[in-house]
């Protein structure tokens, strides 16, 4: 154990300085370090929300809104392809979360079972080896056939969701001029957006908690709301409520005529003749052509303009709209009037998005918290490093130096890999400082020992570092353990805690096995023309006759 | 300057105690720690913080001169959003302001109602006092979260029980296992006791504890598997005592490096991670109180293989020369 090829000690050497030159950048401003030369290094330590202030919105799609969207669509592609296929329906219509057919014909259920079969997709997940349709489609009794979106094709349909609203949300969020704010997926149906400097979070939760659906749809042309709540509403029709009291509820064709994912822009404007606030919009080609031959044939009467399935204004059609650009009047004020802008530029979400956890941390906390952070790693450290000195002399130095240099690592380590330094990582770090002497201590106890039991010095030494290696290593790796479970559970800042709780174990083994070790070799080697001193004082063992030891 | 050089051996060395002999003792302070925690959980509970119970937490720090804390509760009962806590933390001028869970109603969603009573309480603030940190988790969050902190911990046990099994005996395991549960268990019951609040960063102190506190438990189990090896015949009893007294050394220092670089923690850190900081001071004292008087007593109990020749045949020929070693050491005297 007391001996070091040339070329180790030159790679533990070369380790060290390798970790103080990677760890360097993270203590100048970002600025200067773009700035340097290509061979230095450049990667920095990241500071978390809590440190820098920002705010950290977890927010949870509404699954359901995605089933029932897919439901809806399919309810319309049934409907096509049984038409098609010429097949009467005598009803069809959403049960317990599938769709139900009802074939006016019995005889007619094989065929259309044939035909609904078609709109299963085939779905798989490569991961899991899981293949199959995204829809169980079966015959039941009567001439009643039920469509089931299966489990694996809700996913598939719930991951795509995710992956547009995050588009979305970043479009969003883009035009308010945030810049660096970070959006990720995180589990299966939530996003995760992290804003820096941010401290009112009210309009960010406005602009992206809405989920900004623009349809126009065809009002009923002889039926009214009222009427149709009296009766059932007609096939195809629905009641759509009115977005404040003054637009009241319309009975609406389902199938909208142009959808707000046509649209090509979207501004806030006045009205020339009100001035009132309004949103001028411009169709792109399809939806223009669409637009201008709805309005063409239905001149005279009114069409709804729905946001989020509810009416915000129903005008009567003048004259056929052909340009495809025109404008949403509606109780607007300036702002609510850009915001909607802003949300119909960057498209629709897929569903409805809910915060469900919000941290908000203001810059002047997080310096404190960096401040406070120092001052505990500093003074705990110089606590740590006096008591090794005082208990252990120059092996304590020793120790002092390994914990030093651990402590370089673990910062190194993290700027490489971009892992980001939060509040409980800067704990993290101040109880690996006590721990990384842990390792010296056995190391150190257990060479008195071994001088007590009547070793030479340097065959102590010699002792103490191979014979407290196992017990090291079982102690660290408990931790360790823990620690990953906490990387591998934990979210935000208890992950911040876990990674450098895991990297500080990793390191203290190194160092304690490697620096500290190194050092009393070079110490011997110096000292080998004289006659060698214990370099642990020890009270000599003195036994009495009769005790347990045989 | 001898001692800057050699330090100083202040600890005292070939100890024997009979803390075996006297296992009784702790077994019986241990049990009625065990029970008050238990008794403390089920009457009392714990104070959850906004990680596990939901609602808001909202941390204000007046521009100048302090905060009325009485007054401001005063004012902040008068908003009609339920029960509102208010407590002074820092030197006077900082304080925390916990608003429950509200009720969804049927306008405004959980959300939104939350964020409107958020609104409420900013807007009765006043002009001196501003917000440093909002911390809103809604319930879905607040149940994933405790539910994600049991798993945690069972998780990281079940682990660590693993790993010992792995190393050592299935004695040593159970016994280390039993230790570390009453290391969690009395902490966790410290913390009902000062109710002090219990939150994330607390679920990740008691994770740490959990692996830290085992390593004392560690250092004492291996000595115990060398003098297996090295003293056939001896008594259980007296090997599990002299194993214990030989390893006393190690298992106060290291806990005290630790605990020194926690303190500092816990006096210098702020008021985010108070919390942590006291779980895992207190979880050092319980965890190095436990490696030297609950987990050899359990090893006594279960008892354990006497003997260790196969796997490990390469290390009874290095105890053998060790322990020659001292017999002529001890003769020459």
């Amino acid at each position: 154990m007391l001996h070091f090829t040339r070329w180790k000690q030159i790679a533990i050497v070369l380790s060290v300085v390798l970790g103080i030159v990677l760890v360097i950048p993270s203590f100048f401003a970002k600025e200067t370090v773009a700035g340097w030369p290509w061979f230095l290094p450049r990667a920095q330590i990241n500071l978390g929300l809590d440190l820098r202030g920002g705010a950290h919105l977890l927010l949870s799609m509404e699954t359901a809104e995605v089933r029932k969207d897919w439901l809806d669509t399919l309810r319309e592609d049934a409907r096509k392809r049984l038409r098609d296929a010429k097949i009467v329906v005598a009803g069809i219509g959403i049960v317990n979360n599938a769709l139900q057919v009802r074939v006016a014909n019995p005889e007619d259920a094989d065929a259309a079972l044939k035909e609904l079969k078609g709109l299963a997709q085939p779905t798989g997940n490569i991961i899991r080896g899981f293949s199959g349709t995204d829809l169980e489609v079966r015959k039941s009794e009567g001439g009643v056939i039920i469509i089931t979106p299966t489990e694996a094709g809700l996913q598939h349909r719930i991951t795509d969701a995710i992956s547009a609203a995050i588009e979305t949300v970043r479009r969003r969020v883009d035009f308010t001029g945030t810049t660096e704010a970070q959006i990720v997926r995180q589990g299966s149906d939530r996003i995760l957006v992290q804003v820096p400097g941010l401290l009112e979070t009210a309009p960010l939760k406005e602009l992206i908690g809405k989920t900004a659906r623009l349809t126009f749809h065809e009002v009923h042309p002889s039926i009214s709301a009222e009427e149709a709540k009296k009766t059932r509403p007609p096939s195809g029709y629905r009641i759509y409520p009115g977005a404040d009291r003054e637009e009241g509820d319309q009975l609406l064709r389902e199938t909208p005529v142009v959808r707000g994912d046509e649209l090509k822009s979207a501004q806030a404007a006045f009205d020339s003749q009100t001035h009132e606030p309004i949103i001028a919009f411009t169709f792109n080609g399809s939806g223009a052509r669409k637009f201008g031959e709805f309005t063409k044939t239905h001149v005279g009467r009114p069409f709804a303009i729905v946001l989020d399935d509810k009416v915000i204004s129903a005008p009567v059609i003048r004259d056929a709209i052909r340009g495809g650009s025109g404008q949403i009047s509606g109780n607007f004020t300036v702002e609510s009037a850009n915001q909607l802008a802003i949300q119909l530029r960057s498209g629709a979400l897929p569903a409805k998005l809910t915060v469900i956890e919000e941290r908000v941390v203001g810059a002047s906390l997080g310096q404190d918290s960096i401040e406070a952070g120092k001052v505990s790693a500093a003074i705990g450290g110089i606590a740590v490093a006096s008591f090794m000195i005082f208990a252990y002399g120059l092996l304590g130095v020793f120790a002092v130096v390994g914990a030093a240099i651990h402590i370089i690592f673990v910062l190194a380590i993290m700027a490489v890999i971009g892992s980001t330094m939060t509040l409980p990582g800067i704990a993290g770090i101040v109880l690996t400082i006590g721990m990384a002497v842990d390792a010296n201590v056995l190391i150190n106890e257990r060479i008195r020992e071994e001088l007590r039991g009547g070793r030479t010095p340097i065959s102590a030494i010699e002792t103490g570092f191979t014979r407290a290696y196992g017990t090291i290593i079982d102690s660290q790796l408990t931790t360790f353990i823990a620690g990953l479970v906490m990387f591998w559970l934990g979210s935000g800042p208890i992950r911040g805690f876990a990674v450098t709780l895991t990297l500080g174990i990793m390191t203290t083994v190194y160092t304690a096995f490697t620096i500290a070790r190194l050092l009393v070799v070079w110490w011997l080697e110096a000292q080998r023309t004289r006659k060698v001193e214990p370099p642990l004082s020890y009270k000599p063992s003195v036994l009495k006759a009769g005790s347990v030891r045989p | 300057m001898r001692f800057l050089f050699k330090g100083v051996d202040f600890f005292p060395h070939d100890t024997r105690w009979k803390i075996i002999e006297r296992r009784y003792i702790f077994i019986g302070l241990s049990w009625a720690l065990a029970v008050l925690s238990a008794v403390l959980l089920m009457t009392r509970g714990l104070n959850y913080g906004v990680d596990f119970k939901g609602g808001s937490l909202i941390e204000v720090q007046a521009k100048s001169g302090g905060i009325d804390i009485g007054e401001l509760r005063v004012r902040l009962d008068k908003l009609g959003i339920g029960d509102v806590q208010v407590q002074a933390v820092g030197t006077g001028n900082e304080a925390l302001i916990r608003v429950a869970q509200q009720v969804p109603t049927k306008d405004l969603n959980e959300e939104k109602v939350q964020a409107a009573a958020n609104e409420k309480v900013k807007g009765a603030l006043g002009e001196n006092i501003d917000v440093r940190r909002i911390e809103v988790v809604g319930p879905t969050v607040s149940a994933e979260l405790k539910r994600t902190g049991v798993v945690a911990v069972v998780a990281s046990m079940f682990g660590i029980l693993l790993y010992v099994w792995f190393r050592f005996e299935w004695q040593f395991a159970v016994a280390a296992i039993l230790a570390l549960s009453h290391d969690v268990f009395i902490t966790v019951g410290m913390f009902s006791l000062l109710w002090y609040e219990f939150d994330l960063s607390v679920v990740a102190a008691i994770l740490t504890l959990a692996g830290y506190s085992i390593n004392d438990t560690v250092v004492v189990f291996d000595r115990i598997r060398e003098n297996l090896r090295r003293y056939k015949r001896m008594p259980l009893i007296e090997l599990l005592n002299l194993s214990i007294n030989e390893t006393l050394s190690r298992t106060v220092l290291t806990s005290v490096t630790t605990a020194l670089a926690v303190l500092a923690l816990y006096i210098f850190g702020t008021a985010v991670i108070h919390g942590f900081s006291f779980a895992m001071l207190f979880g050092i004292v319980i965890g190095t109180y436990s490696s030297i008087f609950v987990a050899a007593p359990f090893l006594l109990l279960f008892g354990v293989k006497r003997d260790w020749s196969g796997p490990a045949a390469k290390s009874p020929s290095k105890s053998d020369a060790a322990g020659k070693g001292r017999r002529e050491n001890v003769t020459s005297k």
